[in-house]
């Protein structure tokens, strides 16, 4: 993975000198809240529901053991012994003391971390594919770009007071696991003539109270000119993205308000000034940056472990672990374990100091210290031996960590909610509590099968309910707590913005909702192979709309 | 066409620690503590102003942030909503690892 | 003394007068507003005294691209220091239309900003705020100076990257 140089290294104790000035001026009153809400923000502390919240940013989901003892360190030092990771991989503490934060920055620059960008009105931490460098369906590991757009975009000169917020995901793999086409920015890799990378590029995606997928506006922008591509489409947003009205000042309403092909035009007319100039990007820069990314040295070991299927077959409780929470790795004999955050019954997301320093360990252990974020809040161990999976499991599972959940119904998105946050109308934790709970039966899983819920306490959707094969958006009726339910969500390649099925339910329906939704797809699936996704498309929404409102 | 004038809900007035960051509650005597049923309740409109006002300044002496007036309910001596409550009272879930 | 010039890395008076669309101009150097000039260039031109233009947050310099050597100086107004449309016009003043003259950032600017600002090619500053104008005058703003991209001001390539900057 990348590791600073002294040059990021400066850089980043600048910064936390910069803020500790900052949050001094605040306390001695120089700086008003209004003066200063700007500048914490750029800083990702927020002022939440309880206390001041910081999120750290998790550069594109990667974290090396190190890393993550830090961070399960400042969860005791700092905050009441545990962190939530979001859907933008990054994690968030809630109970943070304003005063303790310029050392709790000092903490994580030790580690090479900062929170830099994780707020504002600027380029937010850049995502990526979870499984990167280590999935088999790869072609092109996107994180080498990732951390060159991370480094272009940090304190940005040009792009730090933005009409809104900005992100940008990548992805390298015919499967999108990283949501490109609800960013602002989403960058597809793939292989272009004569095998040299380049990037399919979508603009204007995003969710929030008026989902929009993305539109492609290039379907290959050669690798070096990736940061004069951005550049022009920065410029273009920040000179023209409107600011008359915070909730129509994303790019992608921008896109939506001039068209296409008009804001296409702009973008590409601004990038022939700025093509082939300082923004260039070098190959030799690109690879040594992909040099720190190279793949940790695996073992030739044959395609199935004779290890791992002794014990599968003896311990169904590994086989249902494997089954679920194993991917295929690029490297025979190996594979991309998922760590669930989602036991029966939890806040999805959430780990104590203690499962962070277990998930270090086991990392060490078992996956070259590498340890990745998924924007479905679980976290993944990306390089481990199919030989060893049976020591992981039993370490995990003695932790809570080894829920065999992953993709299935109680593998559940939800944002904070109003239990924390300052802008949820409705909660979202005790409503995944409740769904996990009522789906807990393991076999009931996995008879259902791949199934996206996603839960978002207000319309600012960061639990993303918008792509949810269920959505379910907590809304206040009149003090009340409602959910609306949308059905046929999807972000991945074939991404789809979920249709409302129709009047909201009280937080003591939604359940019985979201189960007779269920049991209709299980009535008129075609068979196991058909998921819920599929059948949904097939048959549309109207058998769902009868189930639940039958009496209407 | 002017809408009709709300009927007074008594109200205590709330804020954030500007240090901390908690959530705290401004007493009789002035003092902001974390404790809501110690909160001093406004029984009608022209107190309710004099108590935000006071707020409003403390927020200006950069001891406290973002106070507002909550809608308060004199018995419970909890405020009315469930956003206030929650923030008054902490997130209605487990804190993970405190079991 | 009120406009801070970052090459003497000193406060000065301010030799511009700003007059209001409808009032003469003064003697002296003069800065007037875009619409102004649009109105009555061949005049504004002609006059044998440094001109300078006023653009506002959300103005452009569509139509007078061309002209734009022509002043002295550009003045940019920050209508609220939230509003970073100023940047990227600085920048495009500079690096596509080749301005030369004193480009100058006028409004609410918190002393955090300042660095964006000269990078982006402004060259002085005209703050209203206390804390700003006292910390520049004191030299005393603490900021980072290892920077991730090329930007407008002249600057070291250092880093080891070609996007990779020092204060020159």
């Amino acid at each position: 993975m990348y590791r600073y140089d002294e040059f990021d290294q400066s850089f980043v104790l600048e910064r936390v000198a910069e803020f500790r000035d900052q949050v001094a001026r605040r306390l001695s009153g120089e700086l008003t809240e209004d003066q200063f809400k700007p500048l914490r923000l750029m800083n990702g502390v927020y002022l939440q529901l309880h206390a001041y919240m910081l999120r750290i940013a998790i550069p594109y989901g990667v974290l090396s053991s190190r890393q993550m003892r830090k961070l399960a360190h400042i969860a005791r030092e700092y905050d009441k012994g545990y962190g939530h990771f979001t859907t933008r991989q990054n994690l968030q503490f809630n109970w943070v003391e304003l005063a303790r934060i310029p050392d709790l920055l000092a903490e994580l620059a030790e580690v090479e971390m900062h929170a830099l960008q994780t707020s504002g009105n600027c380029i937010r931490n850049v995502t990526a594919d979870h499984f990167a460098g280590a999935a088999a369906d790869e072609i092109v590991d996107p994180r080498p770009y990732a951390e060159i757009l991370r480094q272009w975009s940090a304190i940005h000169p040009e792009f730090t007071y933005l009409p809104r917020k900005f992100k940008i995901a990548v992805t390298g793999a015919p499967h999108d696991r990283a949501a490109v086409q609800v960013h602002d920015i989403g960058l597809h890799a793939v292989r272009g003539p004569g095998g040299k990378t380049g990037f399919a590029v979508y603009v204007g995606g995003g969710q929030g109270r008026t989902p929009l997928i993305a539109h492609k506006v290039r379907d290959y922008l050669p690798e070096e000119d990736l940061l004069a591509y951005c550049e022009a489409i920065l410029r273009v947003y920040n000179l023209e993205g409107r600011r008359d009205n915070k909730y129509k000042a994303r790019i992608k309403i921008l896109v939506h308000e001039k068209g296409k092909a008009e804001i296409a035009a702009a973008i590409e007319a601004e990038f022939a000034q700025l093509k082939g100039k300082t923004l260039n990007l070098p190959e030799a820069d690109v690879q040594a940056i992909s040099a720190y990314f190279a793949p940790p040295s695996l073992e030739q070991l044959a395609a199935t472990s004779a290890a791992l299927e002794t014990a599968k077959a003896a311990n169904k409780a590994l086989e249902r672990f494997v089954r679920h929470n194993v991917t295929a790795h690029r490297n025979a004999g190996y594979g991309v374990v998922t760590v669930s955050l989602k036991p029966i019954g939890e806040p999805p997301g959430d780990a104590t100091a203690a499962q962070m320093e277990v998930v270090a360990d086991v990392a060490e252990r078992f996956s070259h210290s590498e340890i990745r974020v998924s924007h479905e809040q679980n976290l993944v161990l990306p390089h481990v031996k199919l030989d060893e999976i049976p020591a992981l499991f039993a370490e995990l599972a003695k932790h809570n960590l080894a829920t065999p959940n992953a993709g299935l119904v109680t593998d559940i998105i939800a944002c904070p909610g109003l239990d924390y946050c300052a802008l949820a109308n409705a909660r979202s934790i005790p409503v995944a509590q409740r769904l996990s709970e009522r789906f807990a039966d393991i076999a009931r899983q996995e008879e259902i099968g791949d199934l996206k819920i996603k839960i978002s306490g207000c319309i600012n959707a960061c639990g993303h309910h918008h792509v949810g094969h269920i959505g379910l958006l907590g809304v206040d009726q009149k003090g009340k707590e409602l959910y609306q339910i949308t059905l046929g969500g999807s972000a991945d390649e074939h991404t789809s913005i979920g249709e409302i099925i129709g009047p909201g339910f009280p937080t003591d329906k939604v359940v019985d909702a979201v189960e007779a939704v269920i049991d209709v797809y299980l009535g008129l699936r075609k068979g196991p192979e058909e998921n819920f996704l599929d059948a949904y498309r097939r048959v549309g929404a109207e058998p769902f709309k009868a189930a639940l409102y039958a009496d209407a | 066409m002017s809408k009709a004038a709300k009927p007074f809900r008594p109200v205590a007035i709330t804020a954030n620690d500007l240090r901390s960051g908690i959530v705290v509650f401004r007493t009789e005597t002035g003092d902001w503590v974390k404790d809501a049923t110690r909160a001093e309740i406004a029984l009608d409109p022209a107190k309710a102003e004099t108590l935000l006002a006071a707020a409003k300044l403390d927020h200006d002496r950069n001891i406290v942030v973002e106070p507002v007036a909550v809608a308060f309910d004199p018995e419970s001596r909890l405020p009315v909503l469930l956003r206030e409550r929650i923030r008054a009272q902490g997130p209605t879930v487990a804190i993970p690892g405190s079991v | 003394m009120t406009v801070y010039d970052v090459k003497r890395r000193a406060f000065g008076e301010d030799a511009w007068s700003f007059p209001a669309d409808d009032e003469a101009l003064p003697q002296g150097p003069a800065a007037i507003t875009k619409a102004r000039f649009l109105r009555d260039r061949e005049t504004l031109l002609a006059r044998n005294a440094p001109l300078g233009l006023v653009l506002v947050a959300g103005e452009t310099f569509d139509g007078i691209e061309n002209d734009l050597n022509r002043f002295d100086l550009i003045a940019l107004k920050f209508l609220r220091y939230a509003d970073g449309r100023p940047y990227s016009l600085a920048r495009l003043a500079r690096e596509r239309h080749g301005f030369k003259g004193k480009l100058r950032a006028i409004g609410d600017v918190l002393r955090d900003q300042i660095t964006l600002m000269l990078r982006a090619g402004f060259d002085a500053l005209q703050p209203t705020h206390e804390g700003t104008i006292a910390a520049l005058r004191d030299g005393k703003i603490v900021t980072v100076d290892h920077y991730f991209q090329p930007a407008t001001r002249e600057e070291r390539e250092e880093g080891g990257y070609a996007w990779r900057r020092r204060p020159a």
